[in-house]
């Protein structure tokens, strides 16, 4: 037995919350009336010939009262405690001292947000001839905030959600772009599942307006540049437009929620991830279908919510498994929210169950025909979620 | 042994294979030799200049080369070479085919000095800024470095390599990393997902900026001379921990899976607990609450009582904090015990491997568990009085071992302990 794929367990589990800061704005409303009037936040000045979806401004001390508490983070760890903070309103678990001391986190996160002028100023002084032994190391000392290590580390995400919104449960955090976020769906559920949690806060939150980031990706030519287009219009024009978001959703074990009377959004039937080997074309899309096949019977009205980032091959092989499903309407929240890596699995879980909730799937926002119009309430909606570089996840998220 | 279930009805979850790495060396073998030999690997840092750092030691690895170097290579490699001798003990699967998933504690990933420097020369002028380091960055040219530091990276290669199924995962709870991943494996086994889990952790991050961040929180020992005196755990004079390289690998299976095929079993995981500390980034809340509750968690899921343990592989830092918290929080759970049981931390010889530090004091509590022996707290000279630990001082103590809780507490408000037992419950 060998099969890593959460199975839909004993225990219904529903999303209880959403919480969303995103391009678009903070809430679920303000995103769904973004979604409807088909509204794209970019930036094509601000990072040239770099494109970027920014954050929409929000009123940090709302979610994060103390100014104290949003020095000692850096952005991407403000957005996600943010959305975190709109996650557990959302549910209506805020300041409830009995769920939250036992509610189990899982995050996924990137991290590493540096300061860009240290590291500049550390390569000038080197190009202009400071050579020393000890240099590096004294500038370091001298130039690094002491508290920006916090700032930078991966846990401290979930650390920092803990901290300000009095979470004390338990706490994982995984890493590794866009599948931790699948993984950390799938790890959640199976947990409550399986009777080991009650209650999850899981999701993200990504931070796309960085250029130590764009030089990561940039070694590999990730990044969108010069001008905007759909993901699915990007084929001779590759790359994802890094985009800044928070998506935080509770997770809920059907009867702790009855129990509360809490009301679902939709339920998390599924979730199953895998690591394609992607040596060969097709790999991908194989692994795709592999998991697409790993999901309960899809007998509903059906629809996908991927998150393919625009970036090649891996967006063409998945736009071949998506020709496969063609009765199935497709969104890309790529193509509206940018690409926000960790953050980009639990955004599709979140809008795929804002979707059900509301009795509708949000309009295409496509020029290739790719998405298709849907016509009435979706019942069951697949979020797909194809790594750009390796990892591959899957949920299902259906109608309770 | 003979019961496949624990008293929950869930399935046991035994250790066939281990695989370690640490400063004092690589392999079981080496390790508990030095280990109980009371034998530090803290030594002067040669991998880079130490001129302008006030903390100049720590336990590298620095035999294992990696070339080109990155302290993300070098975790990937230790990760490799610990993973092979965990399957070899273990002979499960076949090659590049293990039977269930990896769950891979590792340290954050991000783009290291030694290639940002190479981007800055590769700019060409005075002045450098991100965008001229965004200018010369396509292109091809540095298509590798896209690769070595996704945070992915390292689990995706260990994934191909053994042949783990599934989606690897790369966690990361701090300095109780290693402890997650144990205990992530032992869920998807209770969970009945999978017969058979690998469990690794690795830190190789000894590098500038690594060390003057832990330097900037005061968090590391600054008594260079000599590097082998300065982590001293429970000790007055203590004053930081020293970061320190490591990997171990971990092959855990049902217990029904194990005897199944025959495979030799080395010990029991026989319950995890973790439990969050919402106080402060970096320091544990005064009432330690949240380490107390961590433990009585562990110790209820193993189904166990406190007078049940009879070793505690500490988390023993060496901070001025840590090691007092620890006797604190302790004592509430162990009372009297909390004296009696002998105590020991690992960290005076090999130092703090931080991400890989649960699964590499997993191991030797486990080996401790095996040749009935403890391994020694060195630099015990100057017992701390208000830390009454029975202290395994010095000296390796032999002793009767049959169930060791391992505490492993982490920034960012990150506890997790393990309790490992030589047979099932």
């Amino acid at each position: 037995m060998t099969d890593t794929a959460s199975k839909p367990g004993q225990t219904e589990v529903w999303i209880t919350g959403i919480g969303l800061a995103t391009s678009l704005g903070e809430g679920l409303d303000a995103n769904w009336a973004a979604l409807q009037e088909k509204r794209i936040n970019v930036d094509e000045k601000g990072f040239a010939p770099y494109i970027v979806h920014p954050l929409m401004p929000v009123a940090f001390d709302s979610q994060i009262p103390k100014k104290g508490d949003q020095r000692q983070m850096e952005a991407w760890q403000r957005i996600g405690t943010y959305a975190a903070g709109l996650a557990l309103d959302s549910a209506g678990i805020k300041g409830n001292k009995d769920i939250l001391s036992k509610i189990d986190m899982v995050v996924a996160a990137g991290g590493g947000e540096r300061d860009l002028n240290v590291d500049s100023g550390v390569l000038t002084a080197e190009a202009k001839g400071a050579n020393a032994p000890g240099f590096l190391n004294e500038r370091l000392m001298s130039d690094l905030r002491p508290t920006l290590f916090l700032a930078q580390l991966s846990n401290l995400l979930a650390g920092n959600i803990a901290i300000v919104h009095g979470l004390g449960g338990t706490s994982r955090t995984f890493m590794g772009e866009e599948v931790a976020g699948a993984d950390a769906a799938r790890i959640a559920l199976a947990r409550i599942a399986s009777g080991e949690s009650d209650i999850a806060l899981v999701g993200g939150s990504h931070n796309g307006e960085r250029k130590d980031l764009l030089v990561l990706y940039e070694f590999g030519d990730f990044n969108l540049k010069d001008k905007f287009a759909p993901v699915w219009a990007r084929k001779d024009h590759a790359g994802f437009a890094l985009g800044s978001a928070g998506a935080f959703l509770v997770l809920e074990s059907k009867a702790h929620a009855e129990a509360r009377g809490a009301k679902p959004y939709a339920k998390l039937s599924s979730v199953v991830a895998d690591l394609a080997r992607r040596k060969q074309p097709g790999d991908m899309a194989a692994t795709l279908e592999k998991l697409w096949a790993k999901l309960p019977k899809r007998e509903g009205k059906g629809a996908i919510i991927t998150g393919a980032t625009g970036a090649e091959p891996a967006t063409s092989e998945e736009r071949g498994f998506l020709k496969g499903h063609a009765d199935f309407p497709v969104r890309s929240t790529g193509t509206v929210f940018g690409h926000a890596m960790e953050t980009q699995f639990p955004l599709g879980i979140a809008l795929a169950a804002l979707s059900i909730s509301r009795g509708a799937l949000f309009p295409p926002n496509d020029s290739t025909g790719t998405e298709i119009e849907m016509q009435g309430a979706p019942t069951q909606i697949v979020v797909v979620g194809a790594g750009h570089w390796r990892g591959e996840g899957m949920a299902l998220v259906e109608a309770v | 042994m003979t019961a496949p279930r624990d008293k929950f009805g869930r399935p046991v979850v035994v250790v066939t294979g281990m695989g370690i790495m640490t400063s004092l060396g690589a392999g079981k073998a080496d390790n508990w030799a030095k280990l109980v030999a009371g034998e530090s690997g803290i030594r002067t840092i040669t991998r880079f200049p130490i001129d302008g750092l006030k903390t100049t030691m720590a336990g590298t690895v620095d035999f294992v080369s990696v070339d080109p170097f990155s302290s993300t290579a070098l975790s990937e490699r230790m990760a490799e070479l610990v993973t092979q001798e965990a399957l070899e003990q273990a002979g499960i699967g076949a090659k590049a085919d293990f039977p269930g998933p990896l769950f891979l504690a590792v340290a954050p990933v991000e783009v290291e000095w030694p290639q940002r420097r190479e981007l800055g020369r590769d700019v060409g002028q005075l002045d450098i800024t991100y965008d001229d380091l965004l200018r010369i960055s396509g292109g091809g040219k540095y298509s590798a470095y896209h690769h070595r530091f996704m945070f992915g990276s390292v689990a995706a290669h260990l994934a191909e390599t053994f042949g783990t199924k599934g989606s690897p995962i790369s966690l990361s709870t701090a300095c109780a990393s290693g402890a997650t991943s144990i205990q992530l494996g032992v869920e998807a086994i209770r969970r009945g997902e999978t017969d058979a889990a690998l469990c690794v952790a690795t830190d190789g991050t000894v590098n500038p900026e690594a060390l003057v961040r832990f330097s900037l929180l005061s968090a590391l020992s600054t008594q260079n001379n000599p590097p082998q005196a300065a982590s001293r755990p429970f000790s007055k004079n203590r004053d930081g921990f020293v970061m320190a390289e490591g990997a171990g690998a971990l092959v855990l299976e049902s217990y029904e899976a194990a005897t199944a095929r025959g495979a030799k079993i080395l010990g029991v995981i026989a319950g995890c607990g973790e439990l969050t500390d919402s106080f402060h980034r970096t320091r544990s809340s005064p009432d330690g609450k949240p380490i107390i509750g961590c433990m009585n968690k562990t110790l209820a899921d193993a189904g166990m009582t406190p007078d049940q343990i009879d070793h505690i592989n500490a988390h023993g830092t060496s901070t001025p904090e840590n090691d007092k918290m620890e006797f604190n929080t302790t004592s509430a759970v162990f009372g009297e015990l909390a004296q009696k049981i002998p105590v020991t931390s690992n960290k005076s010889m090999v130092g703090h491997t931080i991400s890989a530090a649960g699964a590499v004091e997993a191991i030797f509590s486990l080996l401790t568990l095996e040749h009935q022996r403890i391994p020694p707290t060195i630099n015990y000279e100057t017992p701390d009085p208000t830390i009454l630990f029975n202290v395994v001082g010095n000296k390796a103590r032999d002793a009767r071992v049959t169930a060791v809780m391992s505490n492993s507490f982490g920034f960012g408000g990150q506890n997790a302990s393990l309790i490992l037992t030589r047979e099932p419950a």
